[in-house]
């Protein structure tokens, strides 16, 4: 008795064992596990690239919603030397943590000289790392200025225009908010990425070892501090995320919206409302373009994975120019590659494509370093509240933590 | 308990000669005793001792899996920084007040709790088992619910009692719900210990008390209380470590922003999502100190009252 149960028990583990390995290769051919964050209908760019697949099948796995558990997830396995990822789909902010950290494979030779051509330089440049290339661009993201031509009849160029014509709104009774990002998150450190690199300045210096933050962010800082205690600000800008905002303009409240592109297909949904739904080019700071912080994806091929080969070869068509296509039609996010912007196809549910070209070529990329969580905790951290910034004191205080956090001295919080 | 008490006033105490004159078959006895445990003490040895002395180790470097060529052995300076950190001490802070004040609240409720279930008469089987109910509830589960309930639009707390506004992205706000829905969820568990606590009381005694003029009031601190102090340690002593390493309410409802970290939540902070191992395994040993510390005080405090500490239970 005692035997068969012990027997039973070995092949129950056998069994699991057998199961646990299947995830390696399946169904005699391998298996590409992809990594990405749930995407409407990524799955059907999938199929179409298994359609193609030459001995091996691409499975999705979907990663939680938020960028930080996506991450989590991802560099907790890595750091375990996980063989099941193959393919992960990254934020932009994340390459140079993961290439320095030797989780993730250069692209080298041909499936080099295949992303980098025809992908635009800003896109591509948050792909590489100490002059390597670690990622294939999948999308790109950059803001753009909202507004409502029923209320502005020409949108504003700077920040203070912005602000006063807001402020002229509200004292004719109309709406006349500005809304944006100030929660405590990564969408405050995107703003305040935009504003320092407007004025001229820098978060970090090239090599990403040492905090600059000088007069320039500085006065980014005032900028932000102007906005925040300013009449036009929305009295819950200090916890507002994308989506907040994004509500509360379709809602009435506001004149103006700093947002990604995702809001235009959004607010197609509101009939009412669409028609005055407009857009322009980021304010700027001084009167110069604006340097607007680029945002996306890439895809990066695990340093763990046993079907290198495979996993770069299933990259090439997930971020293809026609999978590119597909998902900012149905998606709504930005192609990399500069030609599918042209697509006469793209003309109707992309109009604002021209302002996303323009303003991704002035575009900025946030700090490269491979302790970017840290600094991006850190900034968010101070900065919140935003009206509650002392522009000299707060730049004196991120200088001091952001070195602390470059060199792995500083406590996160 | 008062079994316990008396047994231990009779019993002949060993002189260190009697336990060297021990017997063949008292010897065997203990070397079986030994066999027996040894098992479980080198599991325990594999699963919590290795994974101590593990982080203790790797406080003592500086060792960050982002910058892999970076590590060295820094000696104390991981305990420096740490120390000379004012979010440490700012997590160090929120930790105690939700300890302390969840923990004296849900004793006095518990012990209100505790007090109607000993003596209901009717239903007795249904009032316990309701009053169970949040202690049965996943943390996480009830903690998400709690979320939502103080988020506008989607909650009824938040419009009702907020009037609207986002209670969980102020500091001070956010600690309060954080705490209230730490006793909602244990105050079940504290009324449990302590009517066990309560059962052990015995009716004689609370007779002969009121049949001295004792009233109400002076029945429960001279008599139940003094009975019940085991029950009323191990409660508090359970419940302020558990309410000291407080992570998944925390991670739930405030994620730790605006300054409501508490010390587990910070070490999850730099170890998993900092991947800085070496701060993350001083902050981790530091409240394991910190935990020690505190079991250590409750039993000196308690002293001749803790579960264990009288001879009667070691023959």
């Amino acid at each position: 008795m005692r035997r068969h149960r012990l027997a039973a028990a070995g092949g129950a583990a056998l069994v699991a064992v057998s199961a646990l390995a299947g995830c390696g290769s399946g169904g005699g051919g391998v298996t590409i596990n992809v990594y990405k964050y749930p995407q409407e209908n990524f799955q059907k760019i999938v199929d179409r690239c298994n359609e193609q697949a030459d001995g091996y099948q691409i499975v999705y796995h979907k990663l939680p919603r938020e960028a930080d558990g996506q991450r989590e997830q991802m560099v907790r396995r890595l750091a375990a030397e996980d063989s099941g990822m193959d393919v992960l789909a990254l934020d932009v902010t994340w390459t140079a943590e993961l290439a320095k950290a030797g989780w993730i494979k250069e692209f080298t030779g041909s499936a080099k000289s295949q992303v980098e051509n025809g992908t635009l330089e800003t896109p591509l440049d948050t792909a590489r790392y100490e002059g390597r290339l670690y990622g294939a661009p999948d999308n790109t993201n950059v803001q753009l200025l909202w507004y409502r031509s029923d209320l502005v009849p020409t949108p504003p160029k700077t920040w203070d225009e912005m602000i006063k014509m807001g402020t002229d709104l509200k004292n004719q009774g109309k709406p006349g908010l500005v809304e944006a990002q100030g929660k405590q998150y990564e969408g405050l450190v995107v703003l305040f990425n935009t504003l320092v690199n407007s004025a001229g300045g820098q978060i970090l210096d090239e090599n990403g070892t040492k905090a600059i933050i000088d007069d320039k962010a500085v006065e980014a800082l005032e900028v932000l501090k102007k906005f925040a205690t300013s009449p036009v600000a929305d009295p819950s800008f200090s916890n507002f995320a994308e989506d907040d905002a994004r509500l509360a303009m379709e809602n009435g409240k506001a004149a103006f919206m700093l947002n990604w592109p995702y809001v235009y297909a959004a607010a197609q949904k509101k009939p009412e409302f669409a028609p005055n739904f407009k857009w322009a080019p980021y304010p700027s700071v001084n009167g110069d373009d604006a340097k607007v912080t680029v945002g996306g994806i890439n895809y990066a091929v695990s340093a763990f994975t046993r079907h290198s080969e495979q996993s770069f070869d299933a990259v090439m068509c997930l971020r293809s120019a026609e999978s590119q296509k597909f998902a900012a039609i149905n998606d709504g996010v930005p192609p990399t590659i500069e030609s599918v912007y042209d697509d006469p196809e793209m003309a109707k549910p992309y109009p604002m494509k021209e302002a996303i070209l323009e303003t991704l070529k002035g575009a900025s990329v946030r700090p490269r370093t491979p302790a970017y969580q840290n600094v991006s905790t850190v900034i968010s951290t101070i900065l919140s509240p935003p009206g509650s910034i002392d522009p000299k004191a707060t730049a004196d205080r991120l200088r001091q933590e952001l070195q602390d956090a470059l060199d792995s001295k500083g406590v996160l919080p | 308990m008062s079994h316990a008490l008396t047994t231990e006033t009779k019993e002949p105490k060993l002189s260190p000669k009697a336990r060297a004159a021990l017997s063949e078959g008292k010897k065997a006895e203990r070397r079986l005793g030994l066999l027996l445990c040894a098992p479980a003490i080198i599991v325990m040895a594999a699963v919590a001792g290795w994974p101590i002395i593990y982080s203790i180790w790797l406080s003592l470097q500086r060792y960050d899996l982002k910058f892999p060529d970076r590590q060295e052995f820094v000696g104390l300076d991981n305990y420096v920084t740490v120390l000379s950190n004012s979010y440490w001490w700012n997590a160090l802070w929120i930790t105690v007040v939700i300890t302390v004040v969840s923990v004296v609240i849900e004793l006095v409720l518990g012990m209100v709790l505790a007090l109607i279930m000993h003596r209901t008469l009717v239903g007795r089987g249904i009032v316990r088992t309701s009053s169970l109910i949040p202690y049965g509830i996943v943390t996480v589960v009830a903690a998400f619910s709690w979320r939502y309930a103080w988020t506008p639009g989607t909650g009824y707390l938040a419009e009702i009692v907020a009037g609207g506004e986002p209670v969980l992205t102020e500091k001070i706000p956010a600690v309060m719900v954080v705490i209230l829905a730490e006793i909602w969820k244990t105050t079940p568990f504290m009324a449990l210990l302590l009517m066990a606590g309560l059962a052990l009381v015995p009716d004689d005694l609370l007779k002969a008390a009121a049949m001295d003029g004792a009233n109400a009031w002076q029945r429960f601190t001279k008599v139940m209380v003094p009975v019940m102090k085991p029950a009323i340690l191990v409660a508090l002593l359970f419940r302020t470590l558990d309410a000291f390493r407080i992570f998944d309410n925390l991670f739930v409802l405030t994620g730790g922003s605006q300054g409501t970290s508490s010390v587990s939540m910070i070490t999850y902070n730099n170890l998993i999502k900092g991947l800085n191992l070496g701060i993350g395994s001083t902050m981790s040993v530091l409240i394991f100190i910190a935990v020690a510390i505190i079991a250590f005080v409750f039993i000196k405090l308690f002293g001749t009252a803790a579960p264990g500490s009288d001879n009667g239970g070691r023959r």
